[in-house]
């Protein structure tokens, strides 16, 4: 009675090679990923110390350390992030709570998926333009930040309306019912909800803007500085930028030392990312409906 | 097709409470109700039952004003709340305050027990934790939920069961001091045990709140309203003396036809 048919095995076959194809696939996928960290871990690990992380470059940028690179990348995302939090998740409660959906606000979602779209040299250039130009900010820490702030403003929008979006309708509705303005239920009961979904995107917003070199290469990470930056006017080093400058444009660089300044880097980023996976873990954990 | 009713109620007797006089409510193109004019008086339970689409969740959000939170919704005609047009009252937020809401599918805020009964009071301004101690109370056990809950009362309201957040909602609902209260298929999702026991608690909350209860249960109507409407099809074919529907003493075939059963 459960004979397999010829069909039945044909089908069983066809099943195992897809099975066998999807998988093969997936592992080609995470084989670069494993080969990069592989290569970053085995050449840089032996770079990375103390004085590696807490010191200055010395000798032509030869030997030393990175502290000033590491430091100007936290000052850079920080105060992009000051500028792009904000703005961004003000901007996406207006678009998710407030604003009724006709072309105008359409057009603004438009614009903004293509702000996620442009090349980030093209940001750079627009940096130039608004910043260090016509603000009269100079090649600056501001100048800079302000125009990584504006490259990552669609990731901190849409992750914040998505989450917002999340909220079951229900919960805006009885809120209204018994008498709740709209702000009323804005902050007592969407955004309480919505703030892990919020966060999550905060964190990816800094991992990508921590990587980021084209946007701050003429806004205000500079090539070599003996001084740590001593306002937001100053312009710093950056880690992003330091890696393309001690990979290719400093003669007699020890092989090492681009793949410490890299494993840094990735490390910062990866740490980010991590945290953001953990966080979101933890709060689905007390997911609350 | 509006057929005037026979005012012999035993609440007509009492102030109009709510005054609805040739209600239209659209979507867009879409008309949802049209053509319906009736009075709901104070200290009565007025039913409204009908099938599907056929109005009655408009109806109640009509006379709550949440076209405002929808474009898309379009209320024309008058609805009166104590005499006072509810298009012209200044505060819309006074108005919902004075209007409690039970939904279909019980809504537990993802906050605690307590919170979501204090939630109203909260943001009336009420800040004396005393006193908010003193109405969380207060309305738990008038939505027969005390006793279940007095113990955990820092749980999320969330996290109780469908026919306990049911009770929860109406809590909050009850926190806000209604003068009228308006549930909306409140036993959908709820066990019947429950329901017996909810039904108990509007047979009392009659004494101090106007109620109107639309309801799927033909016998829910029934055995709670005074008297009853029929929607159906986005029109209003009845309203009437509960009893009368169900004795036969109709105005339109099609009450009788969906009291007994015969479709809906």
């Amino acid at each position: 009675m459960f004979e397999a048919t010829q069909l039945n095995r044909r089908n069983e076959t066809t099943q195992k090679l897809f099975r066998l194809a999807l998988g093969g696939m997936t592992g080609l996928l995470i084989l670069p990923v494993i080969l990069i960290l592989g290569t970053l871990i085995w050449k840089g690990a032996p770079v990375i110390s103390f004085e590696f992380l807490f010191t200055g470059p010395t000798k032509g940028m030869t030997a030393g350390g990175i502290f000033p690179a590491l430091l100007g990348t936290i000052l850079l995302v920080l105060v992009a992030l000051l500028a792009s939090v904000p703005l961004g998740v003000a901007a996406a409660i207006y678009l998710s709570e407030y604003a009724p959906d006709n072309w105008f606000t359409r057009a603004i979602n438009l614009a903004i998926i293509n702000l996620a779209g442009v090349p980030s040299i093209v940001h750079a250039l627009f940096g130039v333009g608004a910043f260090v130009i016509f603000f009269k900010f100079g090649t600056s820490i501001l100048a800079a930040s302000l125009t990584l702030a504006i490259m990552t403003l669609p990731v901190v929008i849409v992750a914040t309306r998505e989450s917002l979006q999340a909220v079951p309708e229900a919960f805006r509705e009885a809120c209204w019912n018994m008498g709740a303005t709209r702000w009323q239920t804005i902050r007592r009961v969407v955004l309480p909800n919505a703030i892990t979904g919020i966060l999550t995107g905060v964190i990816l917003e800094v991992s990508r803007t921590a990587g980021e070199t084209a946007p701050i290469m003429f806004t205000g990470a500079a090539f070599f500085l003996p001084l740590l930056p001593q306002s937001v006017f100053d312009q710093t080093m950056a880690l992003s930028l330091h890696l393309f400058v001690v990979s290719t444009q400093v003669p007699n660089m020890p092989e090492q030392l681009p793949y410490g300044v890299a494993l840094v880097l990735i490390s910062l980023v990866l740490l980010m990312n991590s945290l953001s996976i953990a966080l979101r873990m933890y709060l689905r954990g007390k997911k609350k409906w | 097709m509006v057929i005037a009713p026979p005012r012999r109620s035993v609440a007509t007797e009492q102030p109009v409470k709510l005054g609805v006089t040739g209600l239209r409510i659209r979507y867009g193109d879409q008309t949802a109700l049209e053509g319906v004019t009736l009075d709901v008086h104070e200290h009565e339970i007025f039913g409204i039952i009908g099938p599907a689409n056929a109005g009655k969740t408009s109806f109640l959000k009509a006379i709550n004003r949440m076209d405002m939170f929808n474009t898309d919704m379009h209320v024309e005609g008058q609805i009166t709340f104590n005499g006072l047009d509810t298009r012209k009252v200044r505060n819309v937020y006074g108005l919902r305050r004075r209007i409690g809401v039970v939904f279909p599918l019980p809504v537990g805020l993802p906050l605690s027990v307590y919170d979501n009964v204090a939630l109203s009071p909260r943001l009336r301004g009420e800040k004396h934790k005393a006193e908010l101690d003193v109405i969380v109370e207060r309305c738990l056990r008038r939505a027969a939920l005390w006793d279940e809950v007095k113990d955990r009362l820092d749980t999320l309201g969330s996290m109780l069961s469908g026919g306990q957040q049911q009770r929860l909602t109406i809590a909050r609902a009850l926190s806000q001091d209604p003068e009228l209260l308006m549930l909306d298929e409140f036993s959908i999702a709820v066990d019947p045990v429950t329901t017996m026991r909810i039904e108990d608690v509007l047979k009392e909350l009659r004494q101090e709140v106007t109620i109107i209860l639309v309801t799927n249960l033909v016998q829910q109507a029934r055995r709670l309203a005074d008297r009853t409407a029929f929607f159906l099809d986005g029109r209003c074919v009845e309203v009437g003396v509960t009893e009368d529907l169900f004795t036969g003493e109709v105005h339109d075939q099609r009450t009788r036809d969906y009291v007994e059963g015969r479709f809906g």
